[in-house]
């Protein structure tokens, strides 16, 4: 009888620890923690890490070591690998529409350079070109700022985008559209723009 | 007094008048076929089958801009993406691109693509304004010496640029079919592939039907429709019957839990969508199906406004109109059928073309298998079809409307099977050579390949320059 109620007991307890847990987790989900910089770092490591993994493990081991398949811009027609660069893109371009009905997860980034491969993605606002330059130009450090653009405010932030790999100093070097050809391992190529609005 | 009596007179006039047009109104509105009365202005050749389905673009009532561009966006968002389009709405949703939106609102199909303003609509249903490329664009001149001094306006206007679909025209597959000669050695069209392809129709009724040929005396159709021996003997040598398909798969088309439906003399799309959903549903984007798509009556020549046969103006358009019943007949819906209807110069020439002489000498024995080009090899070619996400597969693509407006989007999936890519893009440029259908070569060039050749010579320069 004793050891009947002591288990009805430590269940009922078990349950609501459970109970309050629950709505603790959910409390803390909805509360206003996460500074814009904070997620603005935790998308760019996710980011960053990713294309890092499918720069280094994917395209440059089967381009370069193994020498078994081709990456190309033209991946469909040339029946290839898609870039890292594009394969960023890409991620981008469906976050976006994702994102579009999502207002609470509203954030853009993109891929840009001082020297890009397409004009379309160089420096466009005055953040851009200030963040990019100063990512160049201070090799480890972050660039964040706000700017309002089309009448909303953006937290803006640039993080620096290097040559991970020999494949993509290799491709920019030879790209016939590239404005620079003198790129080394190790160089800061462009940067990475994420943008988060925010009230004010 | 007597004034009273005759104002009364006007009032009950007015009144009955005023409720008269409100009934007509009304009627028009809820019953009538033809609602162009409530038209702000002619629909534009691409939508004026539709004229009496307001709603198939105005999904509501009360809705504004973002309800018609879902309805845009229901039929052609398939294709508004890469690689289909070089401009898809991802590329101007970034907030780095407010200001451009702010000159060119590029993430609304209207803003090019006005609808009822014939005054102002170009060819291909383009109201766009002349300049629409300069606004992002003006720079090109620096990164493309090749480009300097062109006028604002021609980029597309030259037959070199195609806002949407650039898969033909952009430089690096420019530059790789430069030397194509204008016809290839071994000139093929992709062959049929149907039957091959049948296990990866995962909405096959195998079950039902399996994938083995019929006999004569297999024929499930019921005894009083039995004894047409004309019918059964054009069923037993088609496609069908060799592929186990028997007379109840068409006429009594199969509910969701897989009963049959009544017995129907005539059956409609329906009885075709069981194993042809893909056809029926492409049948249905194009300008001969998408009546029918709309649950309206189906297409006739009579309400086309390209040449058609006078004697064809009634002609309904369904799958039989081109495929008959039982014999199926390819060869018939690939060039007859269409001849039956179409009556402009492009059409009427056909037969006395080269591509015509390849056809008959294909039908004939002598040609070889799939060098024969009918109407239907350019205009419902045989494409690789995304299914979806995750696979692909070979697919007449029965709308017909998707490779033309501007008819460059022809070149990868019909021209370059047999032709060279400059010769293909210059005989779509060459608007006589078209009309005669294709007897002769073009008279038109387009500069695209040349100036795509020039800038890599620039370029390979460039890389010789002492620390290039």
């Amino acid at each position: 009888m004793m050891k009947k109620q002591r288990t009805k007991q430590v269940t009922l307890g078990i349950a609501a620890t459970l109970a309050i847990t629950t709505v603790a987790v959910a409390d803390i989900g909805e509360e206003k923690l996460i500074t814009p910089k904070a997620m603005a770092d935790a998308l760019h490591l996710v980011m960053d890490s990713d294309r890092t993994v499918y720069t280094r493990k994917i395209v440059n081991r089967l381009v370069k070591k193994e020498k078994v398949i081709k990456a190309s811009e033209h991946f469909e027609d040339d029946k290839a690998l898609v870039l890292p660069a594009q394969m960023f893109r890409f991620g981008s371009e469906l976050v976006a529409k994702r994102a579009e009905k999502k207002p609470d997860v509203n954030f853009t980034y993109s891929l840009q350079s001082l020297w890009p491969v397409n004009r379309q993605n160089a420096p466009k606002t005055q953040a851009e070109k200030d963040g990019l330059k100063y990512v160049a130009e201070n090799k480890g450090k972050n660039y964040y700022t706000t700017e309002t653009l089309g009448g909303q405010k953006y937290f803006t932030a640039v993080y620096a985008d290097t040559g991970v790999a020999p494949v993509c100093v290799s491709c920019h070097n030879d790209h016939k559209d590239s404005p620079r050809r003198d790129f080394k391992l190790g160089d800061v190529m462009g940067g990475v723009v994420i943008r988060i609005p925010v009230e004010g | 007094m007597p004034e009273t009596s005759d104002n009364r007179g006007y009032w009950i006039t007015w009144a009955l008048l005023t409720l008269a047009l409100g009934v007509l109104l009304a009627w028009v509105l809820f019953n009538a076929e033809d609602k162009s009365l409530y038209m702000p202005g002619p629909l534009s050749d691409g939508h004026h089958q539709l004229v009496d389905s307001c709603d198939s673009c105005h999904t509501d009532r009360f809705g504004g801009g973002e309800v018609l561009q879902e309805a845009c966006v229901q039929c052609h968002g398939d294709v508004r993406v890469k690689p289909f389009d070089s401009h898809p709405r991802a590329k101007f949703t970034d907030p780095r691109n407010a200001d451009r939106l702010e000159k060119i609102d590029a993430v609304h199909c209207v803003t090019c693509h006005t609808e009822h303003r014939p005054e102002i609509t170009l060819k291909d249903g383009l109201t766009q304004p002349r300049d629409v490329c300069f606004h992002c664009h003006a720079e090109i001149g620096n990164d493309r010496p090749s480009h300097q001094g062109m006028e604002f306006d021609t980029c597309a206007s030259a037959g070199c640029h195609n806002y949407h679909n650039n898969r033909a025209l952009y430089t690096d597959f420019l530059l790789k079919h430069a030397e194509a000669p204008a016809h290839k050695e071994r000139a093929r069209l992709p062959g049929r592939e149907f039957a091959d392809v049948l296990d990866e129709i995962l909405e096959y009724p195998r079950d039902h039907y399996p994938i083995q040929p019929l006999a004569g005396s297999d024929a499930d159709a019921p005894q009083e429709h039995a004894d047409n021996d004309q019918i059964h003997a054009d069923w037993l040598a088609s496609g069908h019957a060799k592929a186990g398909v028997n007379c109840s798969a068409c006429h009594q088309p199969r509910d969701e839990k897989g009963e049959l439906s009544a017995w129907t003399d005539k059956p409609g799309t329906e009885g075709c969508i069981a194993c042809h959903g893909l056809e029926v549903k492409r049948f249905g984007e194009g300008k001969h199906g998408m009546r029918l798509a709309a649950k309206l009556s189906p297409m006739t020549p009579a309400r086309a406004r390209l040449p058609m046969k006078p004697d064809a103006a009634h002609s309904e358009l369904t799958c039989n109109s081109c495929h008959g019943a039982h014999d199926y007949s390819t060869s018939y819906a690939a060039v007859d059928a269409c001849l039956q209807c179409h009556n402009d110069d492009h059409s009427e020439t056909y037969k006395d073309s080269p591509h015509a002489r390849l056809w008959k000498a294909e039908l004939a024995g002598t040609g070889k298998k799939n060098t024969g080009v009918s109407c239907a090899s350019c205009h419902m070619p045989r494409i690789d079809f995304d299914v979806n996400d995750w696979m692909s597969r070979k697919l007449v693509d029965h709308n017909q409307s998707a490779n033309l407006s501007p008819n460059s989007k022809m070149i990868r999936s019909a021209c370059l099977h047999c032709h060279g890519l400059g010769f293909s893009i210059d005989a779509l440029a060459d608007q006589q050579l078209i009309e005669n259908n294709f007897q002769g070569a073009p008279s038109v060039r387009v500069e695209s390949i040349h100036l795509a050749i020039k800038d890599q010579e620039r370029y390979l320069q460039e890389l010789q320059r002492p620390g290039g």
